[in-house]
């Protein structure tokens, strides 16, 4: 992971290092981090590919406001990955389009 | 976080909502010393700040209430409402006799070929990313902007081990603190006057960027330079984060100086609906020490109205913190702060002369 | 915009600025242990080199946007201003450390890797440029608060020149 490893004035305590998926592939990031940024610390950039012209998007503002960085988090699409804690076993996919709402019988979403 | 300690000082309840996933908003990502007096704790640096505010609110016990990961939704008029939404999926309703409104600040863009690819970040991202979760943020940096923040986490970035490339400035001149552009100009950063971006380079992510001359009339001038870099970090600007304050029906002006709309408010920071205050960036784009005392102002005010402080131990604590705020703003890099308050200060309805 | 223009509009102190900036000579000449020198030109409210100053030698402020004011008699050149502002503008210059060669330098540090002692390290101009080899004497840290201060040797003719250090290591 592409970490800072020695800095002059901080200390970074992270977490518990879990195990989770981006498109199929295993990873491992740290419980309680936003996605965006143990996506970011594995080398991922692009988080989202926009509806009409196909574009890659990656995160912009990191503080829950831009929703640049939408994912398809456990199957439930529009997750703003940069305020959204990384848990064990995270399936996590690039959002292509809008993403759909999944339905369950009486047209509730999930 | 200041005007909850202030009010919870004086006896009220307080429930923090906030959408991060701690407290402390912009602070916790900032490694540099802070400006101002010993009451701002000057000297201090930011994250150890935030810190020590969380501290303080630890003292009050039950009365604050903390909801990390929880956004304010919306505010609803008739009733006064305020609808939260915990993580993605958990709403839930809030009926609060007072509100401060200090959602802070969101981070402009400016228009270019390819400024929506990947590598394209906001300051205050890539200081989130570097600094509170310790992740590299790339390898070579371009900075456009330089306004404190641009030179702050360009300094930031050399701390972290990170190149920064350059930083290019449209003014003639830096918008930031003079000592701030002198720090990372003698570990060798260029800042280019009268340049920006013109185009970013890359087909899924930033690979580099085009940047050129600009004339006082804004056309690009003279010859474009090629700038190897995997990161384009923004730093132009900030606009109040105001949504909340317009559903609420506050009285909003569209203040250049402060940067966007922000409410009308009176000395007490209360805006024209009675029960809502703002404070901080939400209120104009300033700075944390000065958006620090607001939220004192507020959170003094709110338990005021509740009824916690004496009319006048109220009025005495309200001048004080208006002499430091006063101070804060009475440098040569703080001319546009004064008049834009100016200019949103209403001779107060429930301020200093209760 | 002319060169000096250029330079201080990014943060850079021009030549023709430096005598404002410096002790006066005769005092500084002779003063053990140095005095301190505070290149902060612009109005900005901050005042902790003033409350971090042990000896009153800067002087407090009337407003807290003044620039500094400096008693150079009451300095004793213990660099504790030079880890405490927060703008990094304080610098100590001994100019009596080494003969009509050498002085020593006292700058403020954030940056990894730290130096060792005795380490020869580069110095830098305040545009970042390399203008000479510099001898860490040694590195502290006055407030415990990660700011350290290292006390450089370095060639006396460029005092007025070098305001930061490079560690340069071969990997």
């Amino acid at each position: 992971m592409e970490l800072i490893r020695e800095h002059p004035v901080l200390e970074f305590r992270h977490g518990r290092l879990v195990k989770f998926t981006f498109e199929g592939r295993e990873m491992e990031g740290f419980e309680g981090e936003p996605i965006a940024m143990a996506l970011h610390a594995n080398g991922i950039r692009v988080y989202r590919e926009t509806p009409e012209m196909k574009r890659p998007r990656g995160f912009f503002c990191a503080i829950g406001k831009c929703s640049s960085c939408f994912m398809v988090v456990d199957g439930v699409p529009n997750v703003r990955t940069c305020i959204t804690p990384l848990k064990e076993g995270m399936r996590i996919e690039v959002q292509r389009g809008k993403g759909k709402i999944k339905l369950n019988h009486e047209g509730d979403p999930k | 976080m200041s005007a909850a300690a202030e009010a919870a000082f004086f006896g009220a309840k307080v429930m923090i909502v906030d959408s991060d996933l701690r407290l402390g908003g912009q602070l916790i990502k900032q490694t540099h010393k802070f400006f101002g007096s010993a009451f701002e704790r000057a000297g201090t640096r930011g994250f150890v700040i935030s810190d020590m505010l969380l501290d303080e609110l630890k003292g009050y016990g039950d009365r604050v209430e903390t909801y990390t990961n929880c956004t304010a939704l919306g505010y609803y008029k008739d009733d006064g409402v305020v609808s939260c939404m915990e993580g993605e999926e958990n709403y839930f309703k809030v009926l609060p006799k007072k509100i401060l409104v200090a959602t802070g600040a969101q981070e402009r863009l400016i228009p270019f070929p390819n400024n929506d690819l990947p590598g394209v970040y906001g300051a205050g991202a890539v200081q989130t990313l570097m600094n509170v979760y310790g992740v590299v943020p790339g390898k070579r940096i371009l900075m456009v902007g330089a306004g404190n923040i641009g030179l702050i986490v360009s300094y930031q970035l050399l701390q972290a081990g990170v190149e920064v490339a350059a930083i290019v400035e449209a003014m003639p001149r830096i918008g930031g603190y003079w000592v701030h552009a002198a720090k990372v100009r003698r570990l060798g950063v260029p800042i280019l006057l009268e340049h920006s971006i013109k185009e970013a380079l890359g087909k899924d992510v930033v690979e580099g960027a085009i940047i050129q001359q600009i004339s006082p009339g804004c056309g690009f001038i003279g010859e474009e330079i090629h700038v190897d870099c995997d990161v384009i970090c923004m730093a132009v600007g900030l606009n109040p984060t105001c949504e909340l304050l317009w559903q609420a029906g506050c009285e909003m002006k569209y203040i250049p100086q402060l940067c966007g709309h922000v409410a009308i408010r009176d000395r007490s920071m209360r805006t024209t609906n009675p029960n809502v205050w703002v404070a901080g960036d939400a209120a104009g784009i300033e700075e944390a020490s000065s958006a620090m005392v607001e939220g004192r102002i507020a959170g003094l005010s709110m338990a005021h109205e509740l009824g916690y402080v004496e009319d006048k131990e109220y009025r005495e604590k309200s001048a004080l913190y208006w002499e430091r705020l006063n101070a804060l703003r009475n440098g040569e890099a703080s001319a546009k702060i004064r008049e834009g308050i100016a200019q949103v200060l209403m001779e107060s309805s429930g301020g200093m002369e209760r | 915009m002319s060169k000096s223009e250029g330079l201080y509009n990014s943060g850079v102190l021009p030549p023709e600025m430096y005598e404002k900036h410096e002790p006066p000579k005769e005092l500084w000449e002779s003063k053990k242990n140095g005095l301190v020198f505070v290149e902060c030109p612009q109005r900005i409210p901050c005042n902790p080199c003033h409350t971090g100053c042990p000896t009153g030698a800067i002087k407090e402020f009337a407003d807290i946007n003044d620039t500094p004011q400096i008693d150079y008699e009451k300095c004793t050149g213990c660099a504790m201003c030079v880890a405490k502002c927060p703008g990094l503008a304080c610098f100590v210059a001994d100019l009596t450390y080494g003969g009509d060669e050498e002085a020593l330098l006292k700058l403020p540090y954030e940056m990894l890797p730290l130096p060792n002692e005795g380490e020869e390290v580069e110095c830098l101009n305040r545009e970042g440029k390399v203008v000479s080899k510099g001898k860490v004497l040694k590195v502290v840290e006055p407030w415990k608060d990660k700011t350290k201060v290292v006390h450089v040797v370095v060639p006396k003719s460029f005092v007025m020149e070098i305001r930061a250090i490079r560690v340069v290591r071969s990997r």
